[in-house]
């Protein structure tokens, strides 16, 4: 039970290790600064190095985000512990999390701005709600307590509902944003009446505390009720089938760099919940889940790649894709182990890159008077832009799985973690695991088909590109980095086996 | 005295919950249904939760039905009345009822004995010795701080949302 502290001490806060929280500070700080700015931002009239007018807020807001990665930077493996009377913690999971977050919105960003253009929709209020999104992953990857994982939860979701429906001209955006809307509010009430229920079990908002009177109570229906609450509502969030429905509309309806954001960023922050909260509180309860959450894993990656096959638009199809990775991700969580844990953080950050990647090429296809969506549109690109085409070709292998790419090493972590635990003695879901580790190793066979079908138009297909591509320095930047990390991550995948081997510490014990 | 307090409520919320489903006219139903939500206000003050019941009559009897009642007076009245009565998704409503009515007994008859077990420590607001709301209040801004100021940002985000999407000319 916490404390209550006297009225006179309330700006104690300040000396409660306040410092665990600042790059989230930083984030809203940039973020509110940013709305202000808005105001005396100059009309379009002016260019500077290529921005123009509004557009300066773009790079405030890439300053805002490498100030708070500059912060993490400094923070990183101090080990501030809990913060704000243990609301929140700073520990290497929060960190490496954190690391993902802001990449991927360094790299959403860069990939949004001429698309904004392109879209008629510059606005400075795009760029400061995705810091604030960005500020509540971080929430909740660092939440050691109910109340902070749903208000982290919310701000990211609040925000995403709003950047989904950003292009509020495009009847597809508004409906994308609805639905997402309406879906997410669905899944955050049961969510949230799991955690009601927990609190009412153990009158504490705290993980560990609730896991504690977990372990010392003999009848923990109630608690098993709530488990499965949570796990529903957070299978909606990561788009789990069969809570997937919304997400093939809203990726497609939203504007594409956020759909990349989405499905990277906000997919990695609702696993960084999972992770926290199935490892912290429901650990004693792994037998119990695991069946469940095989079956869903398998269901995931089976159905996401099965409807991925008939998709003729492109973001639908890398939607579906997305859905079958959240799948191979979910794999490492059913296995319940340390290597487990850092499987799925491996995948997260392989996903990231190569899927970053792919997203970076349909937005180049994105021009003034061209959707650029099916897969039509990407007939004879090899013969205009052979780089372009290879780099691309690196991303769907890289997706497939196939060596030596990101995604081989990715798929190998999960496929390792999941045999090694199936062979383990007194293992109680032995056979199931095995089934998991065929059932996904089949997937990876289905989802080349795809993946190669956008290939074949690529370098087959002999239709010249009738309006040029929408390149950008943004674009090219992010190719840029995708693309040396795709590579890099399956020539050398160490550094990152060992983020995520620091990462997964803290949740086990 | 509190059981026939309990009763008498009971009978009033469930009276008024009928009959803002089966009201006709809409303006009706969200009376009805501030009645209802009046009476779940005075199960708080039973419960000596006062500021929850505060909160249930401020929240809910003020704003949400308000907000209802606007949003009803936007829509024509006329074409409602010439709706089924029964919406054509009944039977989904039956299976969800049930699963509720399933859901809610095992709560009550598995709950009660899972949280006994749990009731040996109090929660972190207790009701003897102050007032529950300043207690709220101490919590609220001291152990709590961190998602109540987060809870302000996503209070902005929402406001800048709204704006965002709902405005003509940004």
């Amino acid at each position: 039970m916490p404390e209550i502290p006297a009225a006179g001490e309330l700006f104690g806060f300040l000396s409660l290790n306040a410092r665990a929280i600042a790059p989230q500070l930083h984030l809203i700080v940039w973020g509110l600064g940013l709305l202000c700015l808005d105001f005396i931002l100059p009309g379009r009239g002016i260019r500077f190095l290529g921005f123009y007018g509004k557009s300066f807020s773009v790079a405030l807001a890439l300053l805002g985000l490498i100030a708070a990665s500059i912060q993490l930077w400094l923070l990183w493996g101090t080990g501030n512990g809990d913060a704000f009377y243990n609301m929140v913690t700073q520990d290497a999971f929060s960190e490496v999390f954190g690391i993902l977050f802001l990449v991927s919105a360094i790299l959403a960003i860069a990939l949004s701005y001429r698309h904004l253009d392109i879209e008629d929709a510059q606005h400075s209020e795009y760029y400061s709600i995705l810091l604030f999104a960005t500020a509540g992953m971080m929430f909740m990857a660092g939440a050691v307590d109910l109340v902070t994982i749903f208000v982290g939860l919310e701000l990211m979701s609040v925000s995403t509902y709003i950047l989904v429906g950003f292009l509020r001209r495009q009847r597809r955006s508004n409906e994308a944003s609805m639905k997402y809307f309406l879906m997410g509010a669905f899944s955050t009430a049961i969510i949230l009446y799991g955690m009601s229920l927990l609190y009412g079990i153990s009158g504490s908002t705290n993980l560990n505390v609730i896991a504690q009177e977990a372990a010392r109570r003999e009848d923990n229906t109630l608690l098993i009720l709530a488990l499965f609450l949570m796990l529903a509502g957070l299978c909606f969030k990561i788009a789990a089938v069969p809570f997937h429905m919304w997400a093939p509309d809203a990726y497609e309806g939203a504007p594409t760099g956020i759909t990349a954001f989405m499905s990277v960023a906000v997919k990695a922050a609702a696993f960084a919940v999972f992770l926290r909260i199935f490892y912290v509180t429901f650990h004693d309860f792994h037998d119990l889940y695991m069946g469940v959450l095989a079956i869903i894993a398998m269901a995931t990656m089976t159905w996401g790649n099965v409807a991925a096959v008939t998709q003729q638009n492109v973001k639908r199809l890398l939607a579906y894709s997305s859905i079958s990775h959240a799948g191979f991700v979910l794999m490492g969580l059913v296995v319940g182990t340390q290597p487990g844990i850092s499987a799925s953080v491996v995948y997260l950050f392989a996903y990231t890159f190569m899927n970053l990647g792919a997203w970076a090429i349909v937005i180049l296809l994105r021009r003034r008077d061209v959707i650029g969506e099916s897969i039509e549109d990407f007939n004879g690109l090899y013969f205009k832009h052979p780089g372009l085409a290879i780099l691309n070709l690196i991303f769907f292998l890289s997706l497939a799985g196939i060596p030596p790419l990101a995604g081989f090493i990715a798929k190998y972590a999960v496929f390792a973690a999941v045999i090694e635990s199936a062979l383990a003695a007194g293992q109680a879901h032995g056979q199931l695991l095995m089934w998991l580790a065929v059932v996904a190793a089949l997937n990876a066979v289905v989802s080349l088909f795809y993946y190669l079908r956008i290939v074949v138009a690529m370098f087959i297909e002999r239709e010249s590109l009738p309006v040029p591509l929408s390149f950008s320095v943004g674009v090219w930047f992010v190719l840029l980095v995708t693309g040396f990390f795709t590579i890099f991550i399956g020539i050398y995948p160490d550094p990152f086996f060992d983020l995520a081997r620091i990462a997964s510490l803290p949740l086990v014990f | 005295m509190e059981t026939y307090l309990f009763y008498a409520l009971a009978l009033i919320l469930v009276t008024f919950s009928i009959l803002t489903v089966t009201a006709r006219n809409p303006v009706r139903s969200a009376v009805y249904l501030v009645s209802a939500l009046l009476a779940v206000a005075g199960f708080f003050f039973l419960l000596e939760a006062e500021f929850v019941g505060a909160v249930q009559v401020l929240v809910y009897v003020g704003g949400i039905m308000v907000l209802f009642l606007f949003v009803i007076m936007l829509v024509s009245i006329e074409a409602l009345d010439r709706q089924p009565k029964v919406s054509r998704q009944w039977r989904t409503g039956v299976v969800l009822a049930v699963v509720l009515c399933l859901e809610l007994s095992l709560l009550i008859f598995r709950g009660t004995v899972s949280l006994e077990e749990g009731l040996a420590e109090p929660g972190i607001i207790t009701t003897t010795e102050t007032m529950n709301t300043e207690a709220v209040g101490t919590v609220l801004y001291s152990t709590y701080l961190l998602p109540f100021e987060i809870a302000s940002v996503l209070l902005l985000v929402a406001i800048v949302g709204a704006v965002v999407l709902a405005k003509k000319e940004i």
